[in-house]
């Protein structure tokens, strides 16, 4: 088990090596600089080649890969052309609010998608069944930028139910902790701080949620009708046993193997989406400074943002297997 | 004493935008305390949907299951399912044809033993773990403690098979039903599960219903014997005239088709020609007429009816006298 976990972060170097090398040329080979969104329109030819200079975009790129990767190495991965600021420190500052925003996202998804996909085939071509399908089709077509939108429109603007933006009421003076405003509302015992950014993260949640629930409400749906095909389902039934043990014991657990395959694959995409959802809400996370960065061609911020999402990637997608080979002892690590 | 009575048996599959299919047409058959009644026929004939109804394990959707099945007085095919639950495990034990797909994968074998313990006899903890473990040594499991904590994949499988009789023997039920326990394994495993299959019975005194296409399974095992063909019984006797004189042309090749061990190697086996996809349904005349070699014209005239005393046969040109080899099958007993 040790040795597997090991072995899999080894494999991440290589993946990490090959991906900032692809990144690196791409971005760099992009049209136009960082000193375009520095100068604007007032840029002469000599104070823009003054910039790339000081930057050291004047250089041939290995030699500036050759930089970066140095820095890398050391933990450094640059400083923001645009604020000046370590990039590190600009992620810590705001990653906290993606990570809540996506693990919202996620309990919607699981703790919604799994049960719905369940009754829908427990009830085949029942009313439920052909809503949750129905239901699951729309949530993938409608963008989430669309879908942001409207949910806020009516939920926030029109209802009230909800706030219609940020991560907690600028009233609410809490005691920052770990940036996780849930989290530290819990540490400090500060519960109403806590509720409050529980609240706020419902809406864009939920919007976030919509395209991984869909996808989960289906395999659920499909994996489970398998299932209760299935020979050893048959072999419980002729034991006797009540429905509930069947379900509980026989068919979640086996029908749950696909679902949890699929979470992992799900997860790049939540991140991803969480910045579209981000500018939706007036969510501070790490989104607007994203969209910023790829605006001014900030190259070391777009670099770092892209190496930690592979790095969470891998990380998720090693938790998942580890899941997997919990619930399926066919699958245990070595 | 009559512990199964089975009257007119028949499963008909109805699904929308499909023609009706008749899996079992009619059956009847009894099967007494302590006695092992074998159900024959090649596959696709109805032996596991006949297995399937009495144990009210067809699905509920679109199929339709009429005549009447009384176990100790009740009816196995009128009874609620709860009542079905409680008689499933306890009085009414099944075992299937492929032990891998049969058992759940990530449940370990313990626990699945455990399970039907639970359920029927109250048992929990450490007096089920047990209970489970002198079963897995009753079936002939060894180290049966380590392997209460193995999953079905690191067993092989005859030990799968041994470990699904031990589930469905576990509250010593009075009847078991075999479907095809030993199609999916090796030669040398078969004998092996049909001697224990053998033994328990005898122990328990249970009876059992053994299904399966061979022939030679049923040979040593059981008291009397049905064979089936498209959905019908086309014949029924007792082990000995059975093999001594089959009366039924499709008895005749199904017995002409075991391989004998003295045969030569290579040399092609003896199996009818045609197979059960070329049937006819039971309406216009003999569903065996396209394939028999004795077919006259009476045979497509009407269906034929089962008649005969205790050796009974549904043939209108029945084969009368003694049958030259497969007798040597008796004396595997
Ligand atoms: N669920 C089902 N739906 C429709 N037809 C079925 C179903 N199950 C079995 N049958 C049909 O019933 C007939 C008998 O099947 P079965 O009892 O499984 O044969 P076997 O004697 O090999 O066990 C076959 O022709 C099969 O096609
Ligand atoms: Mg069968």
């Amino acid at each position: 088990m040790f040795r597997f976990i090991v072995r899999r972060l080894l494999q991440l170097i290589p993946t990490l090596l090959g991906l900032s090398l692809l990144l690196f040329v791409w971005l760099h080979r992009l049209p136009g600089g960082p000193e375009t969104a520095l100068l604007g329109e007032r840029g002469t030819p000599e104070t823009r080649a003054m910039i790339r200079r000081q930057l050291g975009l004047d250089q041939p790129l290995w030699v500036q890969y050759g930089r970066f990767m140095k820095r890398l190495l050391r933990g450094d991965f640059g400083s923001s052309i645009d604020t000046k600021q370590p990039v590190l420190d600009e992620f810590l500052a705001r990653f906290p609010g993606t990570v809540e925003l996506t693990v919202a996202a996620l309990i919607f998804a699981i703790g919604i998608g799994i049960p719905l996909g369940y009754l829908a085939a427990r009830r085949r071509a029942g009313w439920l069944d052909n809503l949750s399908v129905g239901g699951s089709l729309v949530a993938v077509c409608v963008p989430i930028f669309f879908l942001g939108y409207l949910v806020k429109q009516l939920f926030a603007v029109k209802l009230g139910w909800f706030p219609p933006t940020g991560r907690q009421d600028v009233t609410i003076d809490a005691t920052r902790v770990t940036g996780f405003y849930v989290l530290d509302g819990m540490l400090t015992g500060e519960f109403d701080a806590a509720w409050n950014a529980i609240m706020h993260l419902i809406l864009p949640g939920l919007t976030l949620a919509s395209i991984p629930l869909a996808i989960i409400v289906r395999i659920t749906r499909a994996s489970v009708l398998e299932v209760l095909g299935e020979d050893y389902v048959r072999t419980a039934r002729a034991k006797g046993l009540t429905e509930r043990r069947i379900r509980g014991r026989h068919v979640l657990r086996n029908a749950m193997l696909p679902v949890v395959t699929v979470l992992g694959l799900l997860t790049g995409g939540l991140l991803s989406g969480a910045v579209l959802t981000e500018t939706v809400f007036a969510f501070t996370g790490i989104g607007h400074f994203i969209r910023q960065a790829i605006d001014n061609r900030d190259y070391p911020v777009m670099m770092g943002f892209i190496m930690i999402i592979a790095v969470i990637y891998v990380l998720v997608n090693l938790l998942v297997d580890l899941s997997y080979s919990l619930i399926d002892p066919r699958v245990r690590v070595r | 004493m009559t512990l199964l009575d089975v009257q007119d048996l028949s499963v008909m599959f109805t699904q929308r935008g499909r023609e009706d299919v008749r899996a079992v047409d009619g059956v009847s058959f009894d099967v007494s305390a302590g006695e092992v009644v074998g159900l024959v026929g090649e596959s696709g004939c109805g032996k596991s949907v006949t297995s399937l109804a009495l144990m009210g394990l067809l699905p509920e959707k679109g199929v339709k299951v009429s005549g009447r099945a009384d176990f100790d007085g009740t009816n196995l095919l009128g009874v609620d399912q709860r009542t079905m639950r409680d008689l499933r495990g306890r009085e009414l034990g099944m075992i299937f044809q492929d032990p891998l797909s049969s058992l759940n994968p990530v449940v370990a074998i313990g626990k699945q033993v455990t399970e039907v313990l639970a359920r029927h006899r109250g048992l929990s903890g450490d007096a089920a773990a047990k209970e489970a473990e002198h079963l897995l040594d009753r079936v002939g499991i060894p180290d049966p403690r380590r392997r209460l904590k193995e999953y079905p994949h690191q067993l092989s499988g005859g030990m799968r098979q041994r470990a699904l009789i031990a589930m469905a023997v576990a509250c010593r039920p009075r009847l078991l039903i075999a479907d095809e326990p030993t199609t999916a394994l090796d030669v040398t495993i078969q004998a092996q599960i049909l001697e224990l299959l053998k033994e328990l019975v005898h122990q328990d005194g249970t009876a059992l219903i053994m299904i399966t296409h061979d022939l030679g399974v049923v040979a040593g095992l059981c008291d009397r014997i049905n064979v089936l063909y498209a959905g019908r019984v086309v014949e029924s006797a007792a082990r000995r005239p059975l093999f001594a004189e089959p009366t039924h042309p499709y008895t005749r090749g199904l017995l002409g088709s075991i391989p004998r061990l003295d045969s030569v190697r290579g040399e092609p086996l003896n199996p009818i020609p045609g197979s059960v996809r070329d049937l006819l349904p039971w309406v216009e005349g003999c569903a065996f007429a396209p394939r028999c070699e004795r077919v006259i014209e009476a045979c497509v005239e009407a269906p034929p009816a089962l008649i005969g005393g205790s050796h009974q046969y549904r043939c209108v040109n029945p084969v009368l006298g003694r049958s030259a080899g497969p007798e040597h099958l008796l004396e595997q007993e």
